[in-house]
């Protein structure tokens, strides 16, 4: 389903469902070099079972238009515009990784619009290295497979967005490449590494943020390790916590323990 | 196993898909079972409605073979596989997936006879029509394609004649038309050749020769690169539109990167049901475990029978890319420079009962129809594996009918080639 927010279309993935105004919404949001399929399992999932999905492209990426937001701050406002596109009051808000801290914003500008918050590998600061920041610039493929090497746990995944067979190593950074390639006008990398890398107030919206948040840590991610998200924890009122056992790419690396996490967090309030 | 570079290739052909489970069997288990229990009635649903993912029924998928898949794709650098009963059927798998009647493949001629026979016949019957190209005729490739064209189809290595295709160009000319190159890389393995490395989007394996590697076991393997953009390409319905057999599902939407796996185990294993036993896979495994070492002993056997064959006064023609007299010589240096394999063909100079008596008096090389066992192989391909072609379609193939066919196996260099001196001593003898 396609929105127009400030004259880009966003594209949303609905999980197979048509919205329903009847139904409470939750907002599924990617990180770098990612787009919906991301959250296929999990988006598909709770579409089935009671919820409105909208699994969207950030501006720029996949299958939605615009120019890609240069700040967390934008991207946030990107959101917010999407609930008003969709004449959605309010939502659950998931984000994963720079998507975390999208949704995070997002729910710290707009506390009345978010019902939940899902941070799912989430750091902060968000910081990217000199030479990782310069190499997504310069040589984006070759940054990829870094990224894409640091955020796995594990040469055996269980079966995952692609069913059983899926090679995840593989299918990320296929996924990161085809990113990449659709937007031939910005760099998306570099951009959004930029703009996990200068999102500076994380700490701030975490007090602001007026809902119950739910935090999804992987113990062995090594791109945001879980440490790095203790100063927003402690910031967070009566935050939740779950750690699962995998890397940086909870979706595909832990599917059902993260869509556990999702479930057991989002339901309740439904 | 968190780390800094992609792992290596001995280490995903160890450990790829594989870590040891509740049991802590370190070996990867067999899982003969046909299906597996639902946690509950909704956790059925999800399963059945790709909401979660899972085994179901081991026609559709089963660990044991999701370990193969998973290892091949990773061996390969493709995002997921599908493991299926042959290579013949993981061909059919890949073509049923993308076209139905009124499509077109533009394909090699330089095929292993039984993929020649499924497009040239078979598939001609429900209305699928190829155009066969010489691998190395370029403009062929391009003047071949038609408006309902959705496959371009070759081997990296054409059984038996070696021919190598030049993957970088022909994928070029594929993608310009819009469709994807499937390669057949069985006789090269990705030992020797990652075709996505070069353009393919598409890799096929019989599984049965090298990856096993043993003569034990009969599978096959297809995998997907991730590459293709099927949406943009806008001649796949298939995965870019609802389906009505599965949900009105929309496999490009679902998976930005995998369209084709979804539909192809959904659709092709569900509906066709070429589905591979999971102890088939379990062999495959174990061959695989030691791809490298085997290849590496293959190519080396290979290089000693090749020089003593094209040294044999009663050869002709020896068909190994290793030779600067071989038409993809050059080719093969650059896209296959660890080798293009230990399966080629030689022309004996002599009579047809000549080429019969040198097979007859082989002993160590086995004479039987298969390729890529561990064991030194022989056969006649005009009268076996490539006996529906005629004469015309065998030497667009650089097949004649006194063409030998070998394959060389592990066993010291120095015994196969006392085998052939003696074999060829006996053609010899049967020519006075």
């Amino acid at each position: 389903m396609d929105y127009t927010v400030n004259d880009a279309r966003l594209y949303c993935y609905t999980g197979g469902k048509a919205f329903d105004p009847a139904k409470p919404t939750v907002v599924m949001v990617h990180g770098v070099l990612n787009d919906h399929s991301v959250w296929i399992l999990q988006s598909r999932y709770l579409a089935h079972h009671g919820w409105n999905v909208l699994a969207v492209d950030l501006p720029g990426h996949g299958r939605s238009t615009g120019a890609p937001a240069a700040t967390v701050e934008a991207a946030a406002d990107a959101l917010i515009g999407l609930l008003d596109a969709a004449g959605v009051a309010r939502a659950a808000f998931v984000g994963h990784s720079f998507g975390s801290l999208v949704a995070l914003e997002a729910a710290a500008r707009a506390p009345q619009r978010v019902s939940q918050l899902v941070l799912v590998g989430i750091a902060y600061p968000m910081k990217v290295s000199p030479a990782l920041l310069e190499a997504s610039r310069s040589d984006p493929l070759k940054a990829l497979k870094m990224v894409n090497d640091f955020s796995r746990s594990t040469l055996a995944p269980p079966p995952s967005a692609m069913g059983p067979g899926t090679w995840v190593y593989g299918a990320s950074f296929a996924l990161g490449r085809r990113i990449l390639a659709s937007n031939a006008e910005h760099n998306l990398f570099y951009t959004g590494f930029k703009a996990c890398d200068g999102y500076t107030h994380g700490e701030e919206a975490m007090a602001q943020v007026r809902c119950p948040t739910l935090f999804v840590l992987g113990s062995v991610d090594q791109m945001t390790h879980p440490k790095a998200a203790r100063s927003l924890i402690n910031k967070a009122s009566g935050a939740r916590v779950v750690m699962l056992p995998g890397g940086h790419h909870q979706m595909n690396e832990t599917p059902e323990p993260m869509l556990k996490a999702l479930t057991e967090f989002l339901d309740p309030a439904r | 196993m968190p780390g800094y570079a992609d792992p290596g290739f001995d280490t995903l052909a160890l450990h790829a898909g594989a870590v040891p489970d509740a049991t802590g069997a370190r070996a990867v288990p067999i899982h003969l079972t046909t299906s597996f229990v639902f946690e509950s009635s909704d956790h059925a649903a999800s399963l059945f409605n790709l909401e979660r993912a899972g085994h179901v029924y081991s026609r559709i998928s089963n660990p044991t073979n999701a370990v193969l898949e998973q290892r091949v794709s990773a061996l390969e650098g493709g995002i997921g596989a599908i493991s299926v009963a042959s290579g013949q059927a993981a061909l059919h798998l890949s073509i049923a997936t993308l076209m139905g009647a009124g499509g077109h493949i533009v394909a090699s001629t330089a095929l292993y006879g039984g993929s020649q026979n499924l497009l040239h016949y078979t598939l001609r019957r429900f209305g699928i029509e190829t155009t066969f190209v010489k691998p190395g005729d370029i403009d062929g490739w391009r003047a071949a394609v038609q408006p309902n064209t959705r496959l371009f189809f070759g081997e990296t290595a054409g059984n038996p004649g070696l021919d190598v295709l030049d993957t970088p160009t022909v994928s070029a000319i594929a993608h310009e038309a819009g469709v994807p190159l499937l390669v057949d890389s069985t006789l090269t393995s990705p030992w020797l050749v990652k075709p996505f490395t070069q353009g393919a989007d598409l890799v096929y394996h019989s599984a049965t020769k090298f990856l096993s590697g043993h003569g034990t076991v009969i599978g096959g393997i297809v995998v997907d690169g991730g590459s293709f953009d099927w949406e943009r390409s806008g001649k796949f319905p298939e995965l870019s539109q609802p389906y009505a057999g599965f949900h009105n599902m929309v496999f490009t939407e679902e998976s930005t990167v995998g369209a084709f796996l979804l539909r192809a185990r959904r659709e092709g294993l569900r509906d066709f049901g070429a589905c591979l036993s999971p102890h088939s896979a379990w062999l495959i495994l174990q061959g695989i475990e030691t791809l490298s070492l085997r290849m590496e002993r293959h190519m080396h056997n290979t290089g000693r029978v090749v020089a003593f064959l094209a040294s044999h006064p009663l050869v002709g023609r020896v068909g190994h890319p290793i030779l600067e007299s071989h038409p993809s010589h050059a080719l093969a240096q650059k896209l296959l420079p660890r080798g293009a394999g230990s399966v080629f063909s030689f022309d004996i100079k002599g009579s047809r009962e000549q080429g019969k008596a040198f097979v007859e008096a082989l002993q160590v090389f086995s004479h039987l129809a298969n390729v890529g066992d561990c064991r030194s192989l022989v056969i006649h391909p005009a009268s076996t594996t490539h006996f529906r072609m005629d004469d015309d379609a065998l030497a667009k193939g650089g097949i004649t009918q006194g063409t030998i066919r070998l394959s060389i196996g592990l066993e010291d260099a120095d015994d196969l080639i006392d085998d052939l001196k003696r074999a060829l001593k006996a053609a010899e003898k049967a020519g006075q």
